[in-house]
């Protein structure tokens, strides 16, 4: 098991919550597979953020159970079949609420960590 | 809809897919074949893993799991058919027995009583020196009644003479006198009619009566007019008001459900009305709303202190005890049932010990199974969820089956002896019995589930699968070890106080009640009306022609007529003042007497034995001199240390206006009678016995007597006592048709109800200690068994390097020997406590008896022993070849 962990050390583990919506904002591009979702997200944030697959694949059923997304096999582009998930309108609006929260979040954050002790 | 197959094919092929573009993308990046494939899975993780986690998403998903462990569950007790067998079995008759003892717990003492106000609802006595529930005289009742603050109403009642005439053929039912507030109380409505009015409730008013539905239906037919018409009853015609519904049912202190019912105060004796007059009168009260009982006391007190002052002749130490009703009903059986319960719970908490066992000795062969299952990708929590739903499993059959046993064993414990439980026809299984069954079955899966769940769950995939040896096994052989020493423990302490209860029972069976009741029977008779309004004269020698009736039947042996005091059933007293004793200066003040009016014969009858003296004979008659024959008792505490032959003692005749002393010389000595019962009598303080002859009664008492007293008789050979007073009964009725011969007793049931609350006890207990020596006995074979299964190799390895078969034989036996000296001594030191509860129901034994304590202890012993000796003998025939060849 050691040398598994040693290849992620320098990634960050999600938190939680957060993976939702970065699976939904993937999708705003268009219809997209599991792999090909954890690609992006690994691309994206310059190989920083990894997704577990023991973490993306229930979140996927999840999110498809919750109907903010559905999914259907297709061919990729290498014509492999693969099943292609989708954002439905519910999703997208659910996105945009995610969206909102998460900009909340950080600004809150965000303010807390700049109010720095003022220099005497 | 997907079905569950097509979803976990659907998802196996998207998790290939993944795992396909990962492999082509490592390719095209370069890779080679097995390297990219190995590198694409190795990414991916534990496939089992995100295909568990993945399914837990699916809609009733948590169903779908449970329905699979179900399933596994299902699969994993078929494949172990004995063991599943066993435990549930186990189970069962431990849920079974528990939910019996709490159908019964629940029954009698949890229900609420079946009256609307019944938390409010008090009993009250006259609590007298000798008496602490006396009776109370219907003066002072009615004080009570009007000078009160703490009562929204009060009833009386006692008991009546309840011969019928006038309808159908003549018969004596039971029958009670009740105050107007009686029925109101306790919140009884007629089914038909109206109960007394206060007015009715009065001497001199029109005479009414009210009748039970059982009567209305048997005498009367179900007549719908039966209202209005009349009955004769006790020889004095009246009226019927109403039906008391049959559901009506009430025991307690001088009151039984009854067929009639007459107004109280509805008396002909005139004697009945003086304050000094106890005629087996108690009361019923209800409490006004937020007031306690002890309140209620406090207030009786000073309504007391006023009479004193009032009446300081008779009252001048009057008392009230208050108790409330459900303790008058169910108070005396109360401890009982709850040791019984709490018995019982040991013998369920054995029955998951065993199990519990038999779980982690199992766990050991299950322990590669599970680290596959972890390798597969189940987590921890998983498993212990399978496994507990496979417990579960177990206890719900346990329970099923349980419940059903429980509805046979609950009729079977309470036909073992009806008499001694109070409400039993309230026992049933209802849906508190249920849920108790539910949750007892529930926490009986945890108990024996969890902590070999835990075990089995914290398994080490790598070492598990690599490890084919078995020296893992000490850790769990020490927890086993203690659990076999904790069930022991339990065992002993359960046989323990069920070798208390059979001494008590024995010391009682072998007390002598001062009597000999075999093949005695006795039973009531009532003369008719008209013969019993004849002169005295004329009734004493109607008496005489009964007694001689009964002499000539054959088969009987001796024959006595009784009034007053009959032992182990009622009591009648009498106060008196010995000769040489100071006089009282209140009435109150006199001691008292159990008194027997009885014919010569009587002591044959009974073979109460002759200390001193001579027993009353046929020349102590109606206008012979006063003489009477007293026992032991009263010879010890009122003439100590002199001869009381030839002595007086006063009677005090309430019956003569102004009230005289009757002189009665004391003509001899017999044995002492346990008047209330073998577990009772010695714990009364009420010990004087006094007997009169019958023929010696005032004439007042002999009109009395007329109609209602009893005949007591004893067969030459035992003879079924019913089919003897059969014989009687048809004699005497073939004599006169007229009388009323009814009620018989079998004096030897008389004794045996007197002891009914510990043979009660002890039937349950043996029953329930002896399934705790069963379990313990099978738990420790079990584990003793498992032990020799796994050292078989260890066991060959010694008998290879010279080991005797005997060492063998010892090594084993004392590795059983240790476990069952823990338990013994844990178990001595818990019965040492916990017998102290039992206290109040042993006689003639104590607690801690170290007979007891010491040949349970040996019997125990011996049984675990022979349960060791099983195993250990199949030790000691172990191949050494065969032993070490097998691995």
């Amino acid at each position: 098991m050691s040398p598994q962990s040693e290849k992620y050390q320098n990634r960050i583990e999600l938190l939680q919550g957060t993976l939702d919506l970065l699976i939904l904002q993937t999708l705003m591009w268009g219809a997209q597979h599991g792999y090909g979702i954890s690609q992006v997200i690994r691309a994206q944030s310059g190989d920083v953020l990894q997704v577990d697959t023991g973490s993306l694949y229930p979140a996927l059923h999840r999110l498809e159970r919750q109907k903010w997304i559905k999914s259907e096999w297709r061919l990729t582009d290498n014509n492999q079949r693969a099943k292609f998930y989708q954002l439905t309108s519910a999703g997208k609006k659910r996105l945009g609420e995610e969206r909102s929260r998460w900009n909340q979040m950080s600004d809150a954050i965000g303010a807390i960590l700049a109010n720095r002790p003022e220099e005497v | 809809m997907f079905s569950r197959e097509d979803k976990d094919s659907d998802l196996h092929e998207e998790i290939q897919s993944h795992l396909n573009m990962a492999t082509r993308d490592r390719l095209q990046a370069g890779q080679s074949a097995p390297e990219a494939h190995y590198d694409a899975t190795r990414e991916f993780g534990n496939i089992g893993q995100v295909e568990e986690a993945t399914r837990e998403m699916w809609a009733g998903a948590s169903l779908e799991v449970l329905l699979q462990d179900l399933t596994y569950g299902f699969r994993t007790m078929m494949r172990s058919p004995g063991f599943s067998t066993v435990a549930i079995l186990t189970l069962a008759l431990g849920i079974a027995a528990n939910t019996t003892m709490f159908s019964i717990v629940n029954g009698v003492l949890l229900n609420p009583l079946p009256f609307p106000n019944s938390n409010r609802i008090v009993l009250m006595f006259q609590d007298k020196a000798n008496f602490p529930k006396g009776s109370i005289s219907y003066p002072n009742f009615q004080d009570w009644q009007r000078e009160n603050r703490s009562f929204e109403s009060m009833a009386a009642y006692r008991w009546s003479d309840g011969s019928i005439t006038g309808v159908g053929e003549p018969e004596s039912v039971k029958a009670q006198r009740v105050t107007s507030s009686f029925f109101p109380i306790l919140g009884v409505n007629p089914v038909m009619g109206r109960i007394f009015t206060a007015d009715e409730d009065r001497p001199g008013s029109e005479p009414v009566v009210l009748i039970s539905e059982g009567l209305w239906k048997r005498k009367f037919n179900a007549d719908p007019k039966v209202i209005g018409k009349s009955l004769i009853v006790g020889g004095e015609g009246r009226t019927i008001i109403g039906v008391v519904p049959a559901s009506f049912d009430l025991k307690i202190q001088n009151f039984r459900t009854a067929d009639l019912y007459v107004p109280l105060a509805q008396e002909s004796d005139n004697r009945f009305f003086q304050r000094d007059a106890f005629w087996g009168t108690n009361a019923i009260a209800l409490l006004k709303p937020g007031v306690t009982a002890e309140q209620a006391e406090q207030d009786m007190k000073r309504v007391n202190a006023d009479l004193a002052v009032a009446y300081p002749d008779v009252n001048s130490d009057l008392k009230a005890r208050i108790s409330p009703l459900k303790e008058e009903i169910v108070g005396e059986i109360r401890p009982v049932l709850w040791i019984l319960l709490g018995a019982v719970a040991f013998v369920l908490l054995i029955g998951c010990v065993n199990i519990a066992n038999l779980l982690l000795a199992r766990s050991t062969s299950r322990r590669r199974e599970m680290a596959i299952r972890v390798a597969l990708g189940a987590g921890q929590a998983r498993i212990v969820r399978q496994l507990l739903t496979e417990s579960l499993l177990l206890a719900v059959l346990g329970g099923g089956i349980g419940l059903l046993l429980a509805k046979w064993g609950t009729a079977a414990a309470l036909a073992a002896v009806p008499t001694s439980v109070p409400r039993a026809q309230g026992i049933a299984l209802d849906w508190r019995v249920l849920l108790f069954t539910c949750l007892v079955s529930v926490a009986a899966a945890l108990l024996f589930g969890l902590v070999p769940a835990l075990r089995s769950s914290a398994v080490n995939v790598g070492s598990t699968l690599k490890d084919t040896s078995r020296a893992v096994f000490a850790g769990k052989s020490r927890m086993q070890s203690l659990l076999v020493a904790g069930e022991m423990a339990m065992a002993l302490v359960l046989l323990i106080g069920a070798g208390l209860m059979i001494r008590t029972v024995g010391y009682l069976l072998g007390t002598n009640p001062g009597f000999d009741p075999r093949n005695v029977v006795h039973f009531g008779i009532a003369l008719p009306r008209e013969q019993a309004q004849l002169p005295v004269e004329a009734i004493r020698a109607e008496f005489r022609k009964i007694h001689s009736q009964i002499e000539r039947i054959p088969g009987v042996q001796s024959v006595s007529l009784a009034s007053g005091a009959y032992p182990m059933e009622s009591d009648n007293e009498a106060t008196f003042w010995a000769e040489g004793q100071p006089h009282a200066e209140h009435e109150s003040d006199f001691p008292m007497t159990l008194e027997y009016d009885v014919e010569p014969e009587y002591f044959q009858v009974m073979r109460i034995s002759l200390l001193r003296g001579r027993l009353i004979n046929a020349t102590d008659i109606e206008h012979s001199a006063q003489v009477g024959v007293i026992d032991e008792g009263f010879a010890k505490k009122y003439f100590p240390g002199e001869n009381p032959i030839g002595k007086t003692v006063r009677l005090l005749d309430y019956d003569a206006l102004p009230k005289t002393w009757i002189p009665v010389t004391v003509v001899g000595v017999v044995g002492h009678v346990s008047q209330f019962g073998l577990a009772q009598d010695f714990k009364e303080q009420l010990q004087a016995q006094l007997y009169r002859p019958y023929m010696q009664a005032s004439d007042p008492l002999i009109k009395n007597l007329a109609g209602a007293f009893r005949v007591y008789v004893r067969s030459q050979s035992s003879v079924s006592a019913e089919s003897f007073f059969q014989t009687i009964r048809s004699q005497l009725l073939a004599n006169n048709a007229q009388l009323i011969v009814s009620d018989n007793q079998s004096e030897q049931e008389v004794v045996g109800r007197s002891i009914a609350r510990q043979r009660f006890a002890v039937g349950l207990l043996g029953v329930f200690a002896g399934f705790a020596l069963l379990l313990a006995s099978v738990g420790i074979y079990g584990v003793l068994s498992y032990l020799v299964g796994q050292r078989t190799q260890e066991i060959g390895v010694r008998m290879a390097l010279g080991a005797k078969r005997t060492h063998v034989l010892r090594m084993v036996m004392s590795d059983g020997a240790r476990m069952l000296l823990a338990g013994v001594a844990a178990g001595f030191i818990a019965a040492m406590g916990i017998t102290r509860l039992l206290d109040s129901l042993l006689f003639g034994v104590r607690p801690t008896d170290p007979i007891t304590f010491v040949f349970v202890a040996t019997v125990l012993l011996s049984v675990a022993l022979l349960a060791c000796y099983i195993p250990a003998r199949r030790a000691m025939r172990v191949d050494p070849m065969v032993a070490l060849r097998c691995e």
